[in-house]
């Protein structure tokens, strides 16, 4: 299939129909999929020489063998008309004025590498940072730590599943690591906190909660908004917003009054229970019942439920927990709740994982970075363990900044992190190389000076998938088509930089395919093998739950589950979570709450054309009472304003009872500022623009985002 | 005859379309386009509420107004079955099949010049397989089978389980199933 010269029946229609789809001459070749960071197995499928379909991998244990919606809709993104087509370089013409101009990729990355050697002469290495998101980014990590960076930041952890991790690393030793450890599918009892499975399309996650509620597990669901599992709730817990750390404090203060925890498990396992049944005594139903506006009735009602079920009872953790500033603590609410449920290890709780013990392709050590991420942190965010994006970014402004260039892989800053676009504008003034790495033309590529096209996943290779899991499987990657346009896979764009900065040593293939070959072959499978069948289950080595009275360590200080934290206390933080009311919003303003749609990954999505077709924009959820108020009807445009003088892109209103009548919802990814988005450029309102309240953790640097107002503006006819 | 039906379970379902993408690239079937649907359905007020999502096509009548209706026989039963199909050579577009489709699941217009609809997968019938929906939906909520057999799954789901048709006034005899 000649590069550029594809032209897919998918979209363009066509009198298609005659011959009955798979009739003709019909060929697979396997993947893992890149719509979201699940990475279900799969086969791209296509008819006579041209593209199909994508189907889930049917003897993938991770999927079941089926995909979700945007996997399914993944020939979209290799269809994309939008796609990223030749290198970009910044041009500054006679005038002034900057654009891009199309260049080879030999002067592309002649360019970029003698920018890094460069800095790397006048200030070192390890004065440049990656910011990335995606299996893709393994390459430019490599690429990074051989040219002496050990500045890495992904926005998954600060403004994502970050406190989540830190809170369950707080008190049993480990987090949970994506796919969580969630035991789902043997659960009889699932509480929800904010956590919209269903919306958010995590598959594994919504497939494990489906066969729990196939077998009539009870489920919990605490949320302000009538999301789909409140919905799907034998109890839905319509909370005050932001008052989830209270609740969680009067479920202990029940299962501890009334005798209904794990005593054996706790005695055996945890440390701090006496602090812990002393810090929550004054958390009772009655007074939460006035912070939460849940009745007492119904808090001891769930608390009960939950331990007639423990410990098959999973107190789901989240994913995306950066609410309200102090969300590490909530998050170790979560988990002290589980503790006292005796969920950890146990089936229907939360399992131990498991990976394939695959070596590694022998290369030569990395050089030692003079400094890392944490030089960017300095003496703020003592729990984090990984690189906080925010505090890079931060750490890129002015003459004196201790960051001079970043190399950006697959995540579009402006959108996903909250308020950020006057330091990314400040950053880049500053900074004197700017990578952006990409398939797609986002708001990121405008910051950067070189803007370097990846292929789609559809048209490349990349790292076998071996995630700690339930069931220890390796799955391949693997191109089904030709790079499209003038487009590259990652792996030989950073052995092209690799090559130019002297570092051969760490790029020592022709093709990246060598190096996965070696590896299957390490493991007793071979690339010729997993061509065929894209995936290798592997048993398991060790059982998946702690078998009755197992001695257990735990890799926390103390080797227990830490019910009171003496790290926290040592650091200065409460040592055991605490409730804070949260803020009100003012005289005329509406709590913007935000979250998933099922048709989208964040922004990534919205201009795949499969996808775009199902869900071309957001809407606005108002309640009907707003509705009233305002005199806005279904389906008309209004602008969102928040206390800081943002206005939104237009978005359409959505009456709905399923929204309270003090905030208003909407989801993320949409209000694309990029001209270059053809499909979904400035259509629907993008949150992250409107949110410049933001309260962050001062244990691990999230930021929060769920303390931001708006006002509803009108749209002048 | 062979009378298949789809069950799909309310409780289960998300709306997440899965089901609309699925076959879309299965069938091909051109952009802007749908073969099937996702219908959200909430009643009450904040907060005593009861969502349902029903994923929804065309009905595959028993009695198919629109095989009645069609006068130039391309709206057909395929192979005796209540599976209804429309044959692209035969038709003129000439839209009596939509005015007599009480589902409104006909589309307008194939841009090969016919009325287009869901054909139940029929391809995939044949070789033993379920219709791209089913086959793909994560939570397992869309089910396929033979209602002649009294053994099959959606036989069985039928026997056990609350469920409704949409529209059964019409004497149609509808064929898609949903657990409430």
């Amino acid at each position: 299939m000649g590069a550029g010269a594809v032209v897919s029946p998918l979209l363009l229609g066509g009198c298609s129909a005659h011959p009955l789809p798979g009739e003709g001459k019909v060929s697979r070749t396997p993947t893992y999929c890149d719509m979201c960071f699940w990475k279900c197995a799969a086969f791209v499928e296509q008819e006579n020489g041209q593209a199909w379909k994508v189907t889930g991998n049917d003897t993938d244990l991770h999927s079941e063998g089926r995909l979700c919606t945007r996997g399914t809709g993944g020939l979209g993104s290799y269809e994309d008309r939008d796609r990223l087509k030749k290198p970009l370089l910044r041009v500054t013409g006679a005038d002034g004025r900057q654009t891009f101009r199309e260049v080879s990729w030999e002067e592309a990355l002649d360019f970029v590498a003698k920018r890094l050697q460069s800095i790397a002469a006048d200030y070192g290495p390890d004065r440049t940072a990656l910011l990335n998101h995606g299996s893709g980014a393994n390459h430019f990590k490599h690429l990074m730590r051989a040219y002496g960076s050990g500045s890495n930041a992904e926005p998954a952890f600060a403004q994502c599943r970050g406190p989540r991790d830190v809170g369950f690393e707080l008190t049993f030793g480990e987090g949970l690591g994506s796919p969580e450890r969630t035991d789902m599918e043997h659960s009889r009892c699932i509480v929800l906190i904010g956590s919209h499975i269903g919306e958010n399309l995590h598959n594994g996650q919504v497939q494990t909660l489906a066969a729990a509620m196939r077998r009539d597990a009870t489920l919990i669901t605490v949320d302000p908004r009538f999301s789909v599992p409140a919905g799907k709730s034998k109890y839905w817990l319509p909370i005050e917003p932001g008052t989830d750390i209270a609740l969680l404090l009067a479920w202990m203060h029940v299962l501890i009054d009334e005798n209904l925890y794990d005593k054996d498990y706790i005695e055996r396992y945890a440390t701090g229970f006496d602090q812990l049944a002393e810090h929550v005594a004054r958390y009772s139903p009655e007074w939460v019942y006035l912070e939460t506006g849940i009745e007492p009735r119904l808090i001891r009602t769930t608390a009960r439920e939950m331990a007639a079920s423990a410990p098959a009872t999973l107190v789901h953790p989240g994913r995306h927990t950066v609410w309200y500033g102090d969300d590490t603590q909530r998050s170790r609410a979560i988990a002290i709740l589980n503790a006292l449920l005796g969920s950890w290890g146990h089936k229907g709780g939360l399992y131990i994982k498991e990976s394939v013990q695959l070596p590694k392709y022998p290369l030569p050590d990395y050089p030692k970075p003079k400094t890392t991420f944490r030089t960017a942190h300095g003496d703020r965010y003592p729990f984090a363990n990984e690189g906080v994006s925010n505090a890079l970014i931060e750490a890129s402004i002015g003459p004196d900044a201790h960051y001079k260039g970043w190399l950006v892989y697959g995540t579009n800053l402006p959108m996903t992190i909250p308020g950020i676009r006057p330091q990314l504008k400040a950053a880049m003034d500053s900074l004197e190389l700017v990578v952006v790495v990409d398939t797609m033309p986002m708001e990121i590529t405008g910051y950067a000076d070189v803007v370097l096209p990846e292929c789609t996943y559809l048209e490349r290779y990349d790292d076998l998938r071996n995630a700690g899991e339930r069931h220890p499987s390796l799955a391949l990657r693997m191109p089904a088509f030709e790079p499209r346009f003038d487009s590259k896979p990652g792996w030989w764009i950073a052995k092209q930089l690799g090559q130019r900065l002297g570092l051969d040593k760490y790029f020592p293939w022709e093709d990246y395919a060598e190096v996965i070959d070696w590896q299957l072959k390490q493991v007793g499978s071979s690339l010729e093998e997993m061509k065929k069948t894209g995936i290798k289950n592997f048993p398991r080595t060790r059982p998946r739950y702690f078998s009755p009275g197992q001695a257990v360590h735990f890799y926390t200080p103390s080797g227990k589950i830490e019910l009171y934290s003496q790290q926290l206390a040592d650091k200065g933080f409460d040592p055991m979570p605490e409730y804070t009311r949260p803020e009100q919003p003012p005289e005329g303003f509406y709590r913007l709450n935000y979250g998933r749609m099922p048709a989208h990954t964040f922004g990534k999505t919205t201009n795949n054309p499969l996808l775009f077709q199902l869900a071309p924009e957001n809407t606005l959820w108002v309640n009907p009472l707003v509705a009233n108020e305002k005199g806005l009807t279904n389906g008309e445009y209004v602008r969102l304003a928040n206390p800081d003088g943002i206005v939104s892109n237009r978005i359409r209103v959505r009456v709905t009872e399923r929204i309270r009548p003090d905030s208003v919802f909407m989801a993320h990814g949409f209000g694309h500022r990029s001209r270059r988005l053809h499909l979904t450029h400035e259509v629907g309102a993008d949150d992250s623009e409107l949110m410049t309240n933001v309260k962050v953790d001062p244990l691990m640097g999230g930021t929060g985002m769920r303390g931001n107002f708006v006002t509803i503006v009108k749209e002048t006819v | 005859m062979a009378h298949y039906a789809m069950v799909i379970d309310t409780k289960l379902c998300i709306g997440c379309c899965d089901c609309v993408v699925a076959c879309k690239t299965e069938n091909k079937v051109p952009e802007g386009l749908n073969r099937d649907w996702v219908v959200e359905a909430t009643q009450g007020t904040y907060p005593n509420l009861k969502t349902e999502f029903r994923s929804e096509r065309c009905n595959h009548c028993s009695h198919a107004t629109c095989v009645y209706m069609c006068p130039t026989g391309a709206s057909h039963h395929w192979n005796g079955t209540n599976i209804v199909l429309v044959d692209p050579n035969k038709c003129t577009g000439c839209k009596a099949c939509i005015a007599a489709c009480p589902y409104d699941a006909r589309l307008i217009m194939h841009p090969g010049g016919y009325i287009d609809k869901c054909t139940f997968c029929h391809h995939r019938v044949e070789k033993g397989l379920d219709p791209a929906c089913v086959s793909t939906c994560p939570t397992h909520c869309m089910h396929f089978g033979l209602l002649d057999d009294p053994s099959s799954n959606v036989s069985e789901l039928l026997r056990t389980r609350e469920h409704k048709v949409l529209a059964p006034e019409t004497g149609n005899e509808p064929n898609v199933y949903y657990l409430i």
